[in-house]
């Protein structure tokens, strides 16, 4: 009997996955349903192993099927060893390390492949040792600000408070990104475990995901592995025997991207308006219901497991400066070769977008990239050498946020760009705070202004960045101005067209 | 929602869901989302039913149901149809999809048609960015969605 594996990540199934696997089933052939392997342009991808070897093929249509199945190595759509194929090959995986190789609820496939062996090394550490382990590793918080996990866990650990909380921040709200979904599509066992580690580091007894609406494929899957881990005594009143408490569930958001800023997400999961609080207090001291809480990313707390199973050194020799480890870029966009590429810190960002990336899908030059979501700024190809790091891209005037990257081809016109960052601003805006509720508002008709020709507006725009980057309570409102000013510095031929014409 | 559901019907329905998840911690976003699951929408009657049970005032519940895109107040068409207007969607054609889809089902982004049949919004990242444009229409995800394949879908 074959062994044949079908991609079940959201991703594969909006381009066909479903209809590939009616073909199988027709065919009489069962696949194991995998996660993604993070190569979207060649997705819905199959595998069949060929003497022990899985061999991929892709994208795959239905029609594709009998004869793939009857002559698998001559095939058209053949592409060889799957981790032979030079976009895994060239990858650092240890987060994404079992995603799209096992079935995502197969708790045995997860233990096969290293799961569960960071838990029961933490299980026999301290608290305050499994605390020290985090920080060791250098690991900081994917989420977007990079503060440092370790030590945010301490500050959890040490708060006095009977009752403490790990909240999962899988609200994935920024355009460019989806290595959250396709982490808790294909492995979620790695994000339950990391949170149970979290759990024992800090005394908290209760987890939270937080997951947005707009996955109901990780919704899903993310509820079933909970529910599997529970009856394998994973979660629940003593974690493998140990004794020790810890339990979890999904709470699903309802469209609101601020709800992904950490406090705006507790207010939500309290059953609130998801407006931002002021810090201090800390959610670290105050958070969920006013007691201490972690609140961290998706890709944080699935690093963990790895960091524990292979230890801090292992994971911590990876990397460039203060960034440690490595880092789930996301490809996205107008890219020919788009999807997820793990990869230790430190590449170059136009090595990633042409090398990696393969260029624009469209065949056009590359005119501009967005790195880290709505609220990135926009990189120009001049700024290509800019190595992927934290301290890095703020040394350019961004951030790298969660990671992801959106190329554009030279169509696309950056003062439109600029026009939409305070349009989605004002949208999304919670309300809380007067710079990012006026602002965006503002903002939209400034950019309209000069879109029309008005060139003299131009001051009032910046003043209103300054204004909203100083003034905003968090970052919605205050890196707002990133995506605008970054356009404006880098393309100001597009914000001055009349003007030029006149002269 | 059947037509001949009462408001009465409506309250109760909603105090029971409401009575249901009450012992979670935060159960309000749950239960919103329970209703419109069973409603289609957030109706008048269910949040004050919702209101009564958590023993918060009407406006309370108002708030947070009206703060979230997710929960409507009218009942949607059947079928919605979500296009994605987000940077990594642009990069590839979105804002063109839009108005091409618009043009096809004859409704205005965040609208409903006049005859119930569809409703189409917008939304803000599917997470689908290396297959863009994306779409969602009912609960199916497409990438490198088209406006054809939108139509056709929705019929």
């Amino acid at each position: 009997m074959i062994r044949v594996f079908l991609s079940r990540d959201a991703a594969a199934k909006a381009l066909g996955a479903e209809a590939v696997a009616a073909a199988l089933a027709e065919a009489g052939v069962t696949p194991v349903r995998v996660g993604s392997r993070g190569m979207v342009w060649l997705e819905p991808l199959m595998e069949i192993e060929l003497g022990g070897v899985r061999h991929a093929f892709g994208p795959v249509s239905p029609n594709d099927v009998p004869t793939l199945l009857a002559d698998p190595s001559g095939h058209p759509k053949a592409l060889g060893p799957t981790e032979e194929i030079p976009f895994l090959a060239a990858q650092q995986r240890l987060t994404f390390a079992r995603c799209g190789r096992i079935d995502p609820l197969s708790l045995a496939d997860y233990e096969a492949e290293g799961g569960l062996a960071g838990l029961r090394r933490a299980l026999a550490m301290s608290a305050e040792g499994i605390v020290g382990e985090v920080k060791a590793s250098g690991l900081r918080g994917r989420g977007g600000a990079g503060f440092p996990t370790g030590i945010k866990w301490d500050t959890v650990r040490t708060a006095p408070g009977e009752r403490k909380y790990i909240v999962c921040n899988a609200d994935e709200g920024d355009s460019g990104t989806f290595a959250d979904r396709m982490l808790m599509e294909g492995d979620p066992f790695s994000l339950i475990e990391g949170m149970v580690i979290a759990g024992l580091g800090t005394g908290a007894t209760q987890g939270y995901v937080y997951l947005r609406s707009e996955y109901p494929d990780a919704i899903e899957v993310m509820s079933e592995a909970i529910r599997l881990a529970r009856d394998a005594g994973v979660l629940g009143p003593s974690v493998l025997g140990s004794g020790r408490a810890f339990d979890m569930e999904v709470r699903v958001g309802a469209g609101a991207y601020v709800c992904g800023e950490e406090t705006s997400l507790l207010n939500s999961l309290e059953g609130k308006r998801g407006v931002v609080r002021a810090k201090p207090p800390l959610p670290a001291l105050e958070g969920f219901l006013g007691r201490p809480t972690v609140v961290n990313n998706v890709l944080s707390l699935a690093t963990v497991p790895a960091i524990f199973e292979k230890g801090a050194e292992h994971y911590a020799a990876f990397g460039l400066g203060r960034s440690r480890g490595t880092i789930p870029v996301q490809i996205a966009g107008n890219v020919k070769h788009g999807g997820l590429f793990e990869t230790a810190f430190g590449m170059p960002l136009g090595r990633l977008v042409n090398e990696i990336g393969g260029g624009t899908a469209s065949g056009r030059p590359v005119k501009a990239v967005q790195v880290g979501g709505p609220l990135g700024a926009y990189f120009a190809p001049h700024q290509f050498d800019t190595p992927f790091g934290y301290e890095e891209f703020d040394g350019q005037g961004g951030l790298i946020g969660h990671a992801g990257i959106v190329v554009f081809d030279d169509s696309v016109d950056m003062a439109e760009m600029a026009r939409f960052a305070f349009e989605f601003c004002a949208i999304e805006s919670c309300g809380k705070c007067t710079p990012c509720r006026i602002g965006a508002v503002r903002g939209v008709e400034v950019m309209e202004q000069v879109i029309a020709g008005d060139a003299s507006r131009i001051d009032l725009l910046t003043d209103l960045c300054e204004t909203m980057k100083d003034g905003s309570l968090c970052a919605l409102g205050g890196f707002t101005p990133y995506p605008v000013l970054s356009a404006l510095k880098h393309f100001p031929d597009d914000f001055f067209p009349v003007r030029e014409v006149a002269e | 929602m059947p037509l001949d559901t009462s408001t009465e019907e409506i309250a109760a329905e909603a105090r029971a869901i409401a009575e249901r998840l009450t012992p979670l911690e935060g159960p309000l976003l749950p239960i919103l989302h329970a209703v419109q699951e069973r409603f289609g929408h957030v109706p008048d009657a269910a949040l004050r039913a919702i209101a009564d049970v958590l023993n918060v005032t009407r406006a309370e519940v108002h708030g947070v149901a009206s703060f979230y895109h997710d929960f409507r107040s009218e009942p949607a068409g059947r079928v919605t149809v979500r296009v994605c207007r987000s940077e990594a969607c642009k990069s590839v054609g979105a804002d063109r999809l839009l108005a091409d889809v618009e043009a096809a089902l004859g409704v205005t982004a965040g609208e409903t048609a006049r005859d119930g049949s569809v409703t189409l919004e917008p939304v803000y990242c599917l997470g689908l960015c290396a297959c863009g444009p994306a779409a969602q229409v009912g609960e199916r995800l497409l990438g490198r969605a088209t406006a054809e394949r939108i139509a056709a879908e929705v019929a």
